[in-house]
C-alpha cells in the first residue's frame, strides 16, 4: 500500500506541520504537561485553565478582525476596566442588573466606534489612536469609580461570571459561543471576507466596491462591544468593578493571535490558529503556576514563547519558498 | 575577442518551472543588447542571475574573460554589473545624494558622514548625465523619470560596466523616453555594455544593436543585425506562433444614442470641465501623456475620487456617484492602472479575488457566503477567460500580470455592468495575452457593453478603439473617429504647446 510507505507518511506529516504546526505543538505540549506535571490533568485544573483563558479568548475573537483588517487595538484592556466599573456603579445606584450590563457593554462599543471613526475617517494610524484612547479610557474608569474599586451589592449579577452550566463555569461557555459566532462571521459572511480583503489591500478593496471606512468602523465598534462585555463578565467574577484591572491585557490578546499565525500586516484570519494561540499561552502559564515558577520568570518565558513561535513561522515560510 | 559579458549554460529552476534552460549569451563592450520575450520567458530571471539575486544551478558568468560566482547582489555590483529595475530601489525620505551613495557614504576623519564631499560628488555625477536635479531634494519629491536618472547615477558611481534596464520606459512620457535614450546612447559611446529589456518592440528597434528572444526559459534566437529582422518576426518568435495582427480589429455596430453622457464634469486633476459621450457597444479610447488627467477623470467618474461639479447620465437618467460602490450598482466598473496596488488583493486566492464584489448578490439567506456558488463562479470564469492558474485556490500574486488582469476582469463580468472603464489594460502584459484581452474586449462590446480604454500605448489605442478622446494638461482637447486617426496628428494634440517646437526641430 503506497500511502503507508515511509515517504507517504513523511509527506503527510510535513503537510500537517505546515498547515497546523501550532496545533501540533499545542498537542505535544499538552501531552507532556499531562504526563510530567502533577495535578495538570485534573478536572479542577482544566476548569481553572478554561477560566483563565476565557477573557483572552473572548477578546481575541474581535481582535482577530482588527488584525485581519491590518489594524490593531491597544485600548481593550482599558475598555475592560471602564466597562466593569461602569456596570458596578450603575448596578449599585439603580439596582438594575440588565441596565448595568447594557451600559457597560454599550460604553465599550461607543469607545470602539470612536476608535474606528478616528482611524477610518480621520486617517490616523491605529497605534496612535488606540494608544491615546487607552489613556483617556483608563482615566475615565478611575473617574467613574471615584478612584477606587467598587464592590457590587447585588449578588444576582455574579451569576454571569461564576454561574455553572453542566458543571462548567459560564465564562467558558461564553468564550466557546464567541468563537463559534466569530468563526462563522469571518469565514462565511461578506463582513468577514471584506475584513480580510481590506487587510490584504485597502485601495483594491475600495475600488472593488467595498465600503472600507464603514467596515473598519464596524470592526472597531464590535471590538469595543466585546471588550465592554468582557469587562462586565470580569466585574461579575471579581464581584467588583476595578479601575486598575487587566493592565497589559491588550498585548496578551495580540500575542495569542500572533502565536496562532495571525499576521500583523493583515489579510489573513486563521481563527483556529487564534484559539490554539490562546490555549498555548494559557496552558504554559497554568503549568508554570502549578510548578510554582515565580511570576518574574513567567514573564520571561511568555516573551520567549512568542519570539520562538514567530521565528518558527518565519522559518517555515522561508523553507516553503525554496 | 573577449566579450564583456559572457554567459555559458546558465540554468535556474523553481519548483515546477525551468526558469532558465542552459542559456548561452554574450555581449560586447559598447553595445546595447535587447532582451525580449513574454512574461515568464526568463528575462527577469536572467537579470536576477546577473544581479546576484538568484544563484543559478549550473553555468558560468564571465566578465572581460574573468569568471565570477555571485553569492549576493553585492558581489555582482563589485564585479561591475548594475540592474535598474522597473520598481526603483530608492529610499523616498532620503535625499538624492544620500540615495546615490547609500552604502558607500564618504566619511571624514572623525568617522562622521562628509556631507560636503557627498553633495559635491552627487552634483558632478548629475552634471555628467546632464540632469538638473537638486542633490539635496528628497527622492519622494521627484517624478519617476528623474528617480530613474538617480538610479543610473548610482550605478555609474559604482563604476558599473554592464548596466541592465528592466522595462525602463513603462511609466515615462515620450519626452522622458527621449531623454533616457539619449543617456543610454551616451553610456554606450563610453563603452558601457547595456542590456535593455522591454515589451515595446519599437523601442528595441530604435535603440538596440542586437536583440535576443526568450521563450519558456530558453534562448530562442539572437539577432545580431537589427536590419535583418522586423516586428512580425520578433512577435512570432516570442509567442511561438504567428500572430498576424495582435489588435485584430473587427468592425462593430454602434448605436447613435449615448449610453453614458458626461457633462461639465470637474474633479481633482482636471483643469477644464470635461464633457463626452460614450455610445453603446463602442470602445472609446482616451489618449494623452502622463499627467494629462485621464486617470483622474476616470477615477472621478467611478467615484474613487469625489467630483465637485457636473452631471453623469446613464441611458438618459442622471445618476449620482459618490463612491465605487454607487458606481458598481449603476453598472459601471473600473480596472485600475496599477494592478498590484489598486487591483488585486495580493495574498488572497484567485477565487476570492474574483468573488469579492459579486458575492453580495449571491448570499444564502442574504447573509451567509454560498461556498458552492463561490467555487462554481470562480471555476467558470477561470475556464471562460482561460486564466492560467493551477487552481482557483492559487494565491493571486503568483500569477502573471496578464492572468491577474483577467481575474480582475472576471470580477466585473460577474456583475451586471454596462460600462467598463479600463485604465492601461495591457500595461506590462505580454503580446499573446494582450491579444486575448483585446478579443475579450471585443466580445464584451458584442454583448452591448461599452468600454472606455485609457492607454499611453498609441499603436494599441489606434488598433482597438472606435473613437478617441485626446487629453492634454487636464483638459479634453479633441475627439476623433477611427478613420481620422493619424499618429502625428494625435501626438500633436497630446503634446503641450511648448514641446511642439522640440518635435518639429
Amino acid at each position: 500500500m503506497a500511502q503507508f510507505s515511509k515517504q507517504g507518511i513523511q509527506k503527510s506529516l510535513r503537510s500537517i506541520w505546515e498547515d497546523s504546526g501550532m496545533l501540533v505543538i499545542f498537542i505535544v505540549l499538552f501531552l507532556l504537561l499531562a504526563i510530567f506535571v502533577p495535578y495538570f490533568l485534573t478536572w479542577r485544573n482544566m476548569i481553572g485553565l478554561g477560566l483563565s483563558v476565557s477573557m483572552v479568548g473572548m477578546v481575541s475573537c474581535t481582535m482577530l478582525f482588527c488584525l485581519a483588517s491590518g489594524d490593531f487595538d491597544l485600548s481593550v484592556e482599558n475598555v475592560i476596566a471602564f466597562s466593569g466599573v461602569t456596570a458596578a456603579v450603575i448596578i449599585n445606584s439603580t439596582n438594575n442588573i440588565f441596565f448595568g450590563i447594557m451600559l457597560g457593554v454599550l460604553g465599550g462599543g461607543l469607545i470602539g466606534f470612536l476608535n474606528g471613526f478616528i482611524i477610518a475617517k480621520g486617517r490616523i494610524n491605529a497605534l496612535i489612536t488606540t494608544l491615546a484612547m487607552s489613556q483617556i479610557v483608563r482615566g475615565l474608569a478611575f473617574i467613574v469609580a471615584g478612584g477606587e474599586a467598587r464592590s457590587i451589592g447585588n449578588a444576582k449579577f455574579f451569576v454571569l461570571g461564576n454561574g455553572m452550566i453542566l458543571g462548567i463555569p459560564a465564562p467558558i461557555w461564553i468564550t466557546i459561543i464567541c468563537f463559534v459566532v466569530f468563526a462563522i462571521l469571518i469565514r462565511s459572511t461578506t463582513f468577514g471576507k471584506n475584513t480580510v480583503a481590506i487587510g490584504g489591500n485597502k485601495e483594491a478593496a475600495r475600488l472593488a466596491g467595498i465600503n472600507v471606512d464603514k467596515t473598519r468602523m464596524l470592526i472597531f465598534s464590535i471590538q469595543g462591544l466585546m471588550a465592554g462585555f468582557a469587562g462586565v463578565v470580569l466585574a461579575s467574577r471579581m464581584t467588583s468593578g476595578q479601575p486598575n484591572t487587566s493592565q497589559g491585557f491588550s498585548l496578551d490578546v495580540i500575542s495569542a493571535c500572533v502565536l496562532g499565525g495571525v499576521s500583523l500586516s493583515g489579510g489573513v484570519a486563521p481563527i483556529l490558529g487564534a484559539i490554539v494561540g490562546v490555549l498555548i499561552m494559557g496552558t504554559v502559564q497554568n503549568a508554570m503556576n502549578l510548578m510554582n515558577i515565580p511570576t518574574f520568570y513567567q514573564y520571561v518565558v511568555r516573551g520567549l514563547i512568542l519570539l520562538i513561535a514567530v521565528l518558527i513561522d518565519q522559518f517555515k515560510q522561508q523553507t516553503r519558498k525554496v | 575577442m573577449i566579450k564583456t559579458l559572457e554567459l555559458h549554460g546558465i540554468s535556474k529552476s523553481f519548483p515546477g518551472v525551468q526558469a532558465l534552460d542552459s542559456i548561452d549569451f554574450s555581449l560586447e563592450a559598447g553595445t546595447i543588447g535587447g532582451l525580449i520575450g513574454e512574461n515568464g520567458a526568463g528575462k527577469s530571471t536572467l537579470l536576477k542571475v546577473l544581479s546576484g539575486a538568484y544563484i543559478p544551478e549550473k553555468g558560468t558568468i564571465k566578465i572581460d574573460g574573468k569568471q565570477y560566482t555571485f553569492k549576493s547582489t553585492k558581489d555582482a555590483l563589485s564585479a561591475g554589473i548594475a540592474v535598474i529595475y522597473q520598481e526603483l530601489n530608492l529610499v523616498p525620505e532620503m535625499t538624492v545624494a544620500e540615495n546615490m551613495m547609500l552604502g558607500h557614504f564618504p566619511v571624514n576623519k572623525t568617522g562622521l558622514i562628509d556631507f560636503n564631499s557627498m553633495y559635491e560628488t552627487a552634483t558632478k555625477q548629475l552634471q555628467y548625465i546632464m540632469e538638473e536635479i537638486d542633490p539635496q531634494a528628497k527622492i519622494k519629491t521627484l517624478p519617476i523619470a528623474q528617480r530613474q536618472m538617480i538610479e543610473i547615477s548610482k550605478a555609474l558611481l559604482l563604476n558599473a560596466r554592464i548596466i541592465a534596464f528592466d522595462e525602463p520606459t513603462s511609466s515615462l512620457s515620450q519626452k522622458e523616453i527621449r531623454n533616457l535614450f539619449r543617456i543610454i546612447n551616451t553610456l554606450k559611446e563610453q563603452g558601457k555594455t547595456i542590456i535593455y529589456v522591454s515589451h515595446r518592440l519599437e523601442e528595441v528597434f530604435e535603440i538596440c544593436d542586437s536583440v535576443t528572444v526568450f521563450r519558456d526559459g530558453k534562448l530562442i534566437e539572437k539577432f545580431e543585425d537589427m536590419k535583418k529582422v522586423n516586428h512580425d518576426i520578433l512577435v512570432s518568435k516570442m509567442v511561438g506562433r504567428e500572430i498576424s495582427d495582435i489588435y485584430n480589429y473587427r468592425e462593430r455596430e454602434r448605436s447613435d444614442v449615448p449610453l453614458l453622457s458626461v457633462k461639465d464634469f470637474v474633479c481633482p486633476g482636471l483643469k477644464i470641465p470635461a464633457s463626452f459621450d460614450l455610445y453603446k457597444g463602442e470602445i472609446l479610447g482616451f489618449f494623452g501623456l502622463v499627467g494629462a488627467g485621464r486617470t483622474e477623470l476616470m477615477k472621478g467618474l467611478y467615484g474613487a475620487v469625489r467630483h465637485s461639479q457636473g452631471t453623469v447620465s446613464l441611458e438618459g437618467r442622471t445618476i449620482q456617484i459618490k463612491s465605487p460602490k454607487d458606481s458598481i450598482r449603476q453598472g459601471i466598473a473600473f480596472l485600475p492602472e496599477d494592478r498590484k496596488d489598486e487591483g488585486i488583493i495580493p495574498i488572497r486566492s484567485v477565487e476570492e479575488n474574483i468573488n469579492i464584489s459579486s458575492r453580495r448578490d449571491n448570499l444564502k439567506m442574504k447573509f451567509f457566503i454560498d461556498r458552492e456558488w463561490e467555487k462554481t463562479n470562480a471555476d467558470s470564469f477561470i475556464q471562460k477567460l482561460d486564466i492560467k492558474t493551477p487552481s482557483r485556490q492559487q494565491i493571486i500574486k503568483n500569477l502573471s500580470g496578464g492572468n491577474q488582469q483577467k481575474v480582475i476582469l472576471a470580477r466585473w463580468l460577474g456583475e451586471h455592468i454596462s460600462v467598463l472603464i479600463m485604465d492601461e489594460p495591457t500595461r506590462g502584459i505580454d503580446v499573446g495575452t494582450k491579444n486575448e484581452i483585446y478579443n475579450l474586449m471585443y466580445k464584451l462590446t458584442e454583448m452591448g457593453i461599452s468600454i472606455i480604454c485609457v492607454s499611453s500605448d498609441l499603436p494599441e489605442i489606434m488598433g482597438i478603439c472606435d473613437r478617441l478622446v485626446i487629453m492634454r494638461e487636464g483638459k479634453i482637447v479633441n475627439t476623433i473617429l477611427r478613420n481620422e486617426m493619424d499618429k502625428e496628428q494625435i501626438l500633436s494634440y497630446a503634446l503641450p504647446a511648448k514641446h511642439k517646437e522640440h518635435q518639429t526641430a
